[in-house]
Formats: C-alpha cells, sequence, structure tokens
C-alpha cells in the first residue's frame, strides 16, 4: 500500500486515493488535426522509471494533484499541484 | 506402546498433562507442547501421507517450514481448519487433530499403490497425459486426480468466528523476537524509538528458547542463552515504548514500510470466549523495519530421505531442549555442517543412542565434531547415503564412501540400524519477507545460499536472516540495526537504494558451509519438496525438457508450491536445476517471494467485512413504504429499488402488465429518488455545462430543464439525464442511478485540471432529495389537491418546466418531466419527508387508481417510447447520433467533451452501429437480451453479426413483444428482416423505428 504526499494535505494511504492517468496531457483544441486528438485520446507513454501521473485526493481533500513516479520502484520522486511545472527529479 | 518419550527430570517433563487425541485415539501431552512435540513424546511419528504418491511421513521440521505433518484440527463441523502444520499447532485440552489423505486409515493407505506407479508419473505426467480424449478430462481424469490427490478438506459450513483488524504506527517494527529481534528492539527502544517486535511462535525467543537449556547449548556473552533472554524480555518488558506481539506472523510487504501482521488469538485455547476474534490483522505502517527472520535448516537430499522418523537435526534439538521430547532411541546423523553434531552430543547426553554421524564432507575438524569424537561417538566422513529402510518408520540407514562412485552399483555399503536420522545440509537465511520487499539478493559462497544484498524500502536484515548464523554475532548486528533503524527513523527517507554491508562472519561459521542437493546419481525417490512429493529425477527430467527458468521449473514440477513455500526446497531444487544446466547458481537465481509468509486465513483479510457488512446497501427514503406493500427489490449497485409490486398471487408478468396499463390509462407512482443528483453553482455554472454536455445551456431559461447528454472526449455517450435551470447561476444536474459518481469525477477532473480558472461548486445532492414520479393522464388531477404555491396547468408549468413550492407543508421542487411519454411530475422533496409526501401522493390519488409501479415497469415504458438506457441500450462506443439523439447536440458551440472526436471519419461512418426498434414477426416472442443480429438466416458461425438486441420487453399496452437493438446502418434498413438465433431457434424480426408508442409524442402534452 503506497504511502502518497497529498500537496495539501500530507502523506496519506494509498486507499484515500485514485488514479487519473499519466499528466500534463493537455487537451487540444476543436481546431486540432485528427491525429493531434488521435493521440490525446489514446496514446499515453509507458515509461520506465520517472512517470509523471495525476492523482485525486478522493477521499480526503478531493483535490488531483501530479505526482512523478518511478514505475520501476514506486517510489514517489515528487508531488506537486496542478498547474505547477513538472519538477526537475529523476529515478 | 513403548513409554513416553519424555526425559526425565526436566523442568517442561513436569509440567500440566494435556489430553487430545489423533485420528481418535487419545494421547497426553504436556502445557507448552506442540501437536507435533506431543505426537513424538507419544512415539507417533507417522503423521501424514504425501500428496501425490500417498507415502507415509513423518515430521521433518519444527517450525512453520513444515512441509511434510499436516494435519486438520476440528473443535466441530465449522470450526474445521485444515493443512496446519503440526509443529506450529499449540495443544490444548481436548484438542482433536486428524491426518490426511489416506483411506481408510494412515497406516493402511489404498492411495500408496500410487508409489508403485511412481516411476510412471514423473513431472509433467498430467499435461502430457490427460489431453485425450477431450471428454474425457471432465467426466473420467479430473475426479479421479482430485479425489487421489490433495490435502486437507475444507470446512463444509461458514466460518462461525469473528476476526478484528487493526492499524498501527511506529518508527521501528522488528519481525522475528529472535537474538537478532530480541537485540534490535532493545536498542531502537532505548534510542528512543516505538518499537513493535513480533515474532510467529507462542513465546519470544526464537532459537533461543532451543539453546535455553541445552546441554551443549551457544552461550552469549559468557552467559547460557536461556538467562540472557530472561533478561532481555525483562528489559523490553519495562521500555514504555515496545509491544511485543507473540503468536503474531508477519506474513506479507507491501510498498514503502506497510506490513500485515496475522495476530492469532484464539487458536491454541481450548475454551475460547464467546464473542472473542480468532485473530486479528495488523496493518503497520512503520518507519524502519529491521528483518530478524532468522535462518531454517536445509534437508539433505538422499534416496528415502522421507520416511517418518527422519527429520532436521536442529528440529530434534528444539523438541529435545525445549519439549524434553526424545525424537528416537537410535538416531543416525547425516550432515554437511558442524552444527548437526551438537545434535548428536545432546541426544547422547540424553540417553540416546548414536549409531552413526555420517558427514558428506571430507573432513571436519572443528570444535563440535572433536567434541564428538571425543565423546565416543562413531564419526563417518566423506560418505553419502544410498538408501534407508523401514515401511511406517524409518528403521536403518546404508552409507557409501563417495569416492566410490557415491553409490554405484557394488561399491561398499555400511548399514546402521536406528529409528531416528537426522540430517542437516546447512541452513538457509530466510530472505521471504527481504525479497516480498522487492530486495535484491545475492549469492554467498561460504553458506551456501542468498542473502540480502540491496533495497529501496527502509528496511534491515539482521542476524542470520543475512547469514550470521551464531548466537553471539546474531545478538550483535540485531543490537546495531536496531539502534541505527531508530536513527534513521528520525530522518527524511532519501530514497537512496540501501546496500546490505557484507556480514562479518565470525571463525564458527566456517563450519557452515552446508550443501545442496545434486541431481540423482543413484536410484531411489530423493526427495527435494516433500510437501508435492516433488524429487531431483523431476527436476532434472523438467530442466532436459527444456525448462530452463526456475520459474517455469517450479510451474512445471510444481516445486516450492502450496502451504509451506518452498520453505525448506527452494534452495535444494535450485542446486539440481544449476548442475543440469551447468550454470552458477547466483544466474539461475531464486523463485520470486510472494505474501503469505505462511498461509493467512480469509476471516483475517476479510475482516468485518462479510455478510451485510460486505457492502453497503442503499435504501431509497421510500423503502419503508415498499416493502410493506410487497415489493420485489433488485440490486441496482448499491441500491434496492422496487422491481415491481405483486398483489396477491401474481407473478412478475402480470404485475407488470397491470402497471404498465395504470400509468397508460390512469396515473402511476414510481420511487425515482436513486437518480444522481448533483448541485452545479457559480457564476460560471452555465459556461462549465456548456463544455460539459453536448447540449445548448446558456439559452436555457431559468424555470425550465433539458434533456442532457454527456459524452466522452472520445465521443461516446457517458451518462444522461435532465438538467434544471433553478437560477442564472444555479443549475440541478440528474445522472443515472449508476452514473452518479462517475459524472461528478468527471465534472470534478474538468474542473480542477482542464478549466481551473472557471467560478464552479459541484455538491452531490443525491441523498438530499427524495423524487417521486406520478406519471399517467390523471397526474395533474391527482397533484391539484395536494400541491401548493405553483400553478399546475399546462400553460402555466408546460413539459419541461420547473417550479418550486410546497407539498404537504414540505418544500418542493417539482419538475415537469416524463420517462414514460405520459404527462408527468417528478417531485423533489427533502429525503426525510421523502415517505410522508409519497403517502400523500398515494392517499390523494386513490380515487384515481393510482399504481406504485417498479423499475421493471418504468423499463417497459421508456421501451415503447424508445428512451434508452445508459449502460443497457449503449455500450461505450455509442455517439449521440447512433443512439438517434443528434437533436440535442447544441450546433453552434464552440466546443464540448467529445466534440471533435465526433468528427473523425470513423464516428462519422453511416455503417455504423445504430439504435433501432425490432418486432418480432410472432409478437408473443420476447427476444433475449443480448441476443445476436444476423443479415440472413441460417448462417453458420462464425459469423460477424450486425448488431445486437439490447432490450426486450412484452408490452401489455401494444399487446406484443417490443425490442431495441443496435444494428449495422439500422437506421438504412428499416423495414428489412433480419434474423436473431435463439436456443430455440432463429427468430425474424422487422427493423422498426425505436418508438412503438404515440411516436407524435402527444400524451406528453396531456
Amino acid at each position: 500500500m503506497l504511502l502518497i504526499n497529498c500537496p495539501y494535505c500530507g502523506e496519506r494511504p494509498e486507499p484515500e486515493f485514485v488514479y487519473g492517468g499519466q499528466a500534463h496531457v493537455a487537451r487540444p483544441g476543436t481546431e486540432a488535426t485528427d491525429a493531434q486528438w488521435s493521440r490525446f485520446l489514446y496514446e499515453r507513454d509507458n515509461d520506465r522509471g520517472a512517470h509523471a501521473e495525476r492523482w485525486r485526493h478522493f477521499h480526503g481533500c478531493g483535490r488531483f494533484f501530479n505526482a512523478v513516479r518511478d514505475t520501476t520502484t514506486d517510489r514517489f520522486l515528487a508531488t506537486y499541484r496542478v498547474g505547477e511545472p513538472r519538477p526537475k527529479v529523476s529515478a | 506402546m513403548r513409554a513416553p518419550a519424555r526425559t526425565q527430570g526436566s523442568r517442561v517433563a513436569r509440567g500440566r498433562p494435556i489430553r487430545f487425541t489423533f485420528d481418535g485415539r487419545v494421547l497426553f501431552g504436556i502445557e507448552g507442547d506442540t501437536l507435533a512435540s506431543a505426537l513424538l513424546a507419544n512415539d507417533v511419528h507417522l503423521v501424514a501421507r504425501s500428496f501425490k504418491y500417498h507415502r507415509p511421513r513423518g515430521i521433518l521440521s519444527a517450525g512453520s517450514e513444515e512441509p511434510s505433518a499436516l494435519v486438520t484440527v476440528r473443535r466441530d463441523a465449522a470450526h474445521h481448519t485444515p493443512n496446519l502444520c503440526a509443529t506450529t499447532v499449540e495443544l490444548y485440552d481436548g484438542l482433536q487433530a486428524h491426518s490426511q489423505n489416506r483411506w481408510p486409515s494412515l497406516t493402511f493407505d489404498t492411495g500408496a499403490v500410487a508409489a508403485l506407479v511412481g516411476p510412471f508419473i514423473p513431472a509433467g505426467f498430467y499435461y502430457k497425459t490427460f489431453k485425450w480424449p477431450r471428454g474425457a478430462w471432465k467426466a473420467l481424469y479430473e475426479p479421479y486426480i482430485r479425489a487421489a490427490a490433495g490435502l486437507g478438506r475444507a470446512p463444509q459450513l461458514p466460518d462461525p468466528d469473528s476476526y478484528a483488524q487493526r492499524f498501527a504506527h511506529c518508527e521501528v517494527l522488528v519481525v522475528g523476537a529472535g537474538a537478532a529481534g530480541i537485540a534490535a528492539a532493545v536498542a531502537a527502544a532505548r534510542a528512543g524509538a516505538r518499537v513493535i517486535l513480533c515474532d510467529e511462535q507462542a513465546a519470544a525467543g526464537g532459537f533461543l528458547l532451543t539453546e535455553a537449556d541445552a546441554a551443549h547449548g551457544e552461550r552469549i556473552d559468557g552467559a547460557p542463552a536461556g538467562a540472557w533472554l530472561e533478561r532481555q524480555l525483562a528489559v523490553l518488558a519495562a521500555l514504555p515504548r515496545v509491544r511485543v506481539l507473540t503468536r503474531t506472523t508477519a506474513f506479507g510487504w507491501y510498498p514503502h514500510n506497510l506490513l500485515g501482521l496475522c495476530e492469532r488469538l484464539t487458536d491454541h485455547l481450548g475454551m475460547p470466549q464467546p464473542g472473542q476474534p480468532r485473530e486479528r490483522l495488523w496493518q503497520v505502517r512503520a518507519k524502519e523495519v529491521v528483518l530478524a527472520t532468522g535462518a531454517i535448516e536445509r534437508p539433505l537430499v538422499f534416496p528415502g530421505n522421507d520416511r517418518p522418523g527422519i527429520m532436521l537435526a536442529a528440529a530434534a534439538r528444539t523438541y529435545l531442549n525445549r519439549h524434553a521430547v526424545l525424537p528416537g532411541r537410535k538416531v543416525a546423523v547425516v550432515t554437511a555442517c558442524d552444527d548437526a553434531y551438537r545434535a548428536a552430543l545432546e541426544l547422547a547426553a540424553a540417553g540416546v543412542k548414536v549409531s552413526v554421524i555420517a558427514d558428506i564432507r571430507s573432513h571436519s575438524e572443528g570444535a563440535l565434531p572433536r567434541l564428538a569424537r571425543a565423546a565416543g561417538l562413531p564419526v563417518r566422513t566423506g560418505v553419502t547415503v544410498v538408501g534407508t529402510a523401514g515401511r511406517l518408520r524409518v528403521s536403518a540407514i546404508t552409507l557409501t564412501p563417495l569416492d566410490a562412485g557415491g553409490g554405484a552399483p557394488g561399491a561398499a555399503t555400511e548399514r546402521f540400524d536406528c529409528d531416528l536420522v537426522l540430517m542437516s545440509g546447512g541452513f538457509t537465511p530466510n530472505v521471504s519477507l527481504f525479497s516480498q520487499a522487492r530486495g535484491k539478493l545475492k549469492w554467498d559462497e561460504t553458506i551456501n545460499a542468498f542473502v540480502p544484498g540491496a533495497t529501496l524500502e527502509r528496511l534491515r536484515p539482521a542476524g542470520a536472516c543475512r547469514g550470521l548464523f551464531t548466537l553471539a554475532a546474531a545478538v550483535a548486528d540485531g543490537s546495531a540495526a536496531g539502534d541505527e533503524a531508530a536513527r534513521e527513523a528520525q530522518l527524511p527517507h532519501d530514497g537512496a537504494m540501501r546496500e546490505v554491508a557484507a556480514a562479518a562472519t565470525d571463525a564458527a561459521m566456517a563450519g557452515q558451509p552446508g550443501a545442496l542437493a545434486r541431481p540423482p546419481a543413484a536410484r531411489g525417490k530423493a526427495f527435494v519438496d516433500w510437501q508435492n512429493d516433488v524429487t531431483t529425477f523431476d527436476l532434472a527430467l523438467a530442466t532436459r525438457e527444456g525448462f530452463r527458468s526456475v520459474e517455469h521449473v517450479k510451474r512445471y514440477t510444481t516445486t516450492g508450491m502450496a502451504t509451506d513455500q518452498g520453505k525448506t526446497s527452494n534452495l535444494n531444487a535450485l542446486g539440481v536445476v544449476a548442475a543440469v544446466l551447468g550454470e552458477p547458481l547466483a544466474q539461475v537465481g531464486l523463485t520470486t517471494f510472494r505474501p503469505p509468509y505462511t498461509p493467512v486465513t480469509f476471516g483475517t483479510l476479510a475482516g468485518r467485512a462479510r455478510g451485510e457488512l460486505l457492502d453497503p446497501v442503499r435504501t431509497t427514503p421510500i423503502h419503508g413504504w415498499a416493502r410493506e406493500h410487497d415489493a420485489v427489490f433488485e440490486d441496482v449497485g448499491q441500491w434496492k429499488r422496487a422491481r415491481y409490486f405483486p398483489r396477491l398471487a401474481e407473478d412478475m408478468h402480470a404485475a407488470v402488465a397491470r402497471e404498465c396499463k395504470a400509468v397508460r390509462n390512469g396515473c402511476g407512482l414510481f420511487d425515482a429518488s436513486t437518480l444522481g443528483k448533483i448541485d452545479v453553482s457559480g457564476p460560471d455554472a452555465a459556461t462549465f455545462l456548456e463544455r460539459m454536455y453536448v447540449n445548448a445551456w446558456s439559452n436555457l431559461a431559468v424555470g425550465r430543464c433539458r434533456y442532457g447528454i454527456l459524452l466522452r472526449d472520445d465521443g461516446f455517450i457517458f451518462d444522461d439525464g435532465v438538467v434544471a435551470r433553478l437560477a442564472p447561476d444555479r443549475f440541478h444536474v440528474t445522472t443515472t442511478t449508476g452514473g452518479a459518481a462517475r459524472v461528478l469525477a468527471l465534472m470534478e477532473d474538468y474542473l480542477q485540471t482542464e478549466w481551473p480558472q472557471l467560478d464552479v461548486w459541484l455538491t452531490s445532492t443525491t441523498e438530499q432529495w427524495a423524487v417521486i414520479a406520478v406519471q399517467g393522464p390523471y397526474a395533474r388531477r391527482v397533484l391539484e389537491g395536494v400541491v401548493e404555491d405553483i400553478d399546475l396547468k399546462a400553460t402555466a408549468l408546460p413539459h419541461m418546466a420547473v417550479a418550486t413550492g410546497r407539498i404537504g407543508g414540505v418544500p418542493l421542487m417539482l419538475m415537469r418531466v416524463s420517462f414514460t411519454g405520459e404527462l408527468g411530475f417528478e417531485l423533489n422533496v427533502p429525503a426525510d419527508f421523502g415517505q410522508a409526501v409519497w403517502e400523500l401522493i398515494a392517499a390523494a390519488g386513490a380515487i384515481h387508481g393510482i399504481t406504485a409501479y417498479g423499475t421493471e415497469t418504468m423499463h417497459v415504458l421508456r421501451a415503447e417510447k424508445g428512451y434508452i438506457i445508459v449502460g443497457q441500450d449503449t455500450d461505450g462506443t455509442v455517439t449521440a447520433d447512433d443512439a438517434g439523439l443528434s437533436w440535442a447536440i447544441g450546433k453552434a458551440k464552440s466546443d464540448f467533451l467529445g466534440k471533435s472526436a465526433l468528427q473523425r471519419p470513423a464516428l462519422r461512418e453511416p455503417g455504423r452501429r445504430q439504435l433501432v426498434g425490432l418486432a418480432t414477426l410472432d409478437p408473443r416472442v420476447v427476444l433475449p437480451e443480448g441476443a445476436q443480429i444476423m443479415a440472413t438466416a441460417g448462417l453458420p458461425p462464425p459469423t460477424r453479426p450486425l448488431g445486437f438486441v439490447s432490450s426486450a420487453y412484452h408490452s401489455a399496452t401494444l399487446g406484443r413483444s417490443i425490442a431495441l437493438g443496435l444494428v449495422a446502418g439500422g437506421r438504412a434498413r428499416l423495414g428489412t428482416t433480419l434474423f436473431v438465433p435463439t436456443p430455440q431457434g432463429e427468430v425474424p424480426v422487422q427493423v422498426t423505428a425505436p418508438v412503438f408508442y404515440d411516436a407524435k409524442g402527444e400524451r406528453l402534452n396531456g
């Protein structure tokens, strides 16, 4: 059971959270091409190592936030608020 | 029967006698006994039959690593636990134990014929043999195999016990209360840490309990081990921040230092208190963990090494020193390390005759071998075992010099009579939890075993589990680890990989190289895995057949599986595989350790979450009335919804027909409280809904409602529901019953992450409102008498209008909406008043024949009108246009979820599956929902269907069956005939528009 550091509430156990998929995937505008929409809808990174992803502290503050997690070790390298840039951390 | 095999005069032997039964035979043990020690004290060595060959088996070990002595312990039909290790079952007065996997009895077991055909059932036999004929598997092979193989039987009754669960936090969790663990706990607590120390045994001490009264035991700081143990336990008891949990197994390591502990509370008690939980699950989050999980002695692998009376040397020491039991009268010791000499010396001192000490090493010059020779014990070095004798208990052992070819025919042999064979292939560090923590293992040449290498988790292995086998070394190592852990726990985690420093081995370690199993050289079954009857021959065969990964060899041969998870066998299996492959052991590697370390009951994991506490049950405010009026309920997610209200002897068909007619011809009353409800408020509420739903909202006037459709960004229908505008900045959004939570989650997602600048508040109000639908031509007449402050006339409150007022003095939000196609109203009142308002309406409507109806009738009525149910008539690949709902899309809107995706070519193809009506040519036939739809009759499978039936009912109003379905290019097929294969034959259907009743929708305006 992971221990996740919510940027609003602090460390809480994994059952309080809901995973939200890859972070920093910008929603294209209506002017975007089919290929851009296809990438947005269906293509996600499958990183080995540092991976930026969304989490929501569902059974807590209810807020979405982002995290960089090492997918090979499940170690959280950083958690940060929505709108903040991805911190420069590496696995 | 011989005299009870207890040593005389010992402290233990004077304990309170305890009566128990084994296979119905009354026996006596002594307080503090395990079932195994008590059986041995009664000279019972034959306790089990093996899994595959039904070979007679005895007690191999004295701990939870036991692969062989599995028994069923039973209090009654419900309190019946199979596959327990006799070595870990604590004796209590009246305990009933039963042997397993034998018929008719343990001493005469017909299943043992399997042993005669043993050469013909090697590894993978089932996979190779029982492949054909196909039908024979179910009828013949499987029942036979199931009957012949196996362990104990599962209880037939529900588990009557209760189980507790709790969470705990500490700075330092120490797993294992042996020498290293106790030293670690003391050191950590003295450094100021909150400490939890757990151990699977009934008492703290680990192997110290074996050494405590030992004649040739190890000493710590010059004192006997027992004295050190007593002193340290007193220290621990006096430290306020230490919790010692005995009978508590740390069975699983989960990420970020969370450990699962199972504490056994009543299994050792003859008379548990009523209501006392049987076990307690601890979920402990520790800043730092010290693993002091010890080491497990390895068996030696030689032909006939599995007879009753053959056990591990250290286990014999435990029985002798801790339980005052003589496990035999004439012992032969076979060893690859010095430690087993200690067992020979102590047994000799207790009066046991030592037939031979057979050391497979060419030299044994350590302190213990010298002592043994000085004591006149017969020692042979450089020998190996070619076989053993004895049917239900070992009676002799035959040795041959190793340099004579290791059992080559004609080599010189020497035979020794014995009734007990002790063996020691060295000790294997218990790295299960370390490995579960994704720790990397490294091969240690000096002890022929894997030891902890490096890990990312905040843990420290200490003592024997990292190869420090002497008590003095373990104490020093544990103490250092506990102290470091306490200090490290104060610091934030640096996240770096921790290398486990090389263990500083002392001189005594030179005598502990141990040995690993080799491929078979001699004839006869040499067992590697007692529990699964896996021999060296099986492992060598699997490897020769091409299984090169140990993980594959494990699955093919089943070595290391089942309740013991290969605690005694894994390394020996690896030895055989590596030798056949000709690869270094370190390279071949071990199989992965996974939780649980020892079996954990389902009850412990489930805790209170069973029966009615397994899942919440949600009931509506009107549930009580429905129950009183004989509603038949159905589960919709966690909700209980009234499905229909049968009167007298009505079946569902009759009740639904009556309810449908009442709504169409008079007035029906329906509990719609389970509908999801979300309050969307704020200055940007309209903008937010514009972006979420396909519909236009800005032009929705206050006091009006609109049917909304929510797509995902991929263009497919996600949910639907009526949205009412209560104020310029406030909307009441309804969702499907099942979609309420995910719609709110989707809204929150977009609001927080895509459009955080929008000023909107989302609040779930599902359970704040009771929703009562009043539907039918008489609906207005019924309500006119009871609704206050709202003009119900069509001119004042047209279809899709919303108004607030009162009913029965209760605040009311009244929506004129219909999911039946009739004149309809939905009354929203505060949930607490739901049933009172319902009863008020029911009373007012009585003279109009108002009829309560359930979800089944609601389904029929909406299907007659072609109204979809999201999730029934859609499946996640249906667009608004596919469902015939493109009219709802706000064409002028710049963006909404799914807008761009709807423009993608695949979503605009005319051949997409579209919602249509399906009329069976025979009006009596109701299609099965989910049935496939074919273009032509009589096509043999496999054929690609055009689509499927999504909804199908008998319509009492129309006097025929109706159905909705999704059909490729369906709207272009109107009027054509398609075919629906069913178990009763192919049903021809005509494609129709999806609206079967009142196509013009005039009844809505009644």
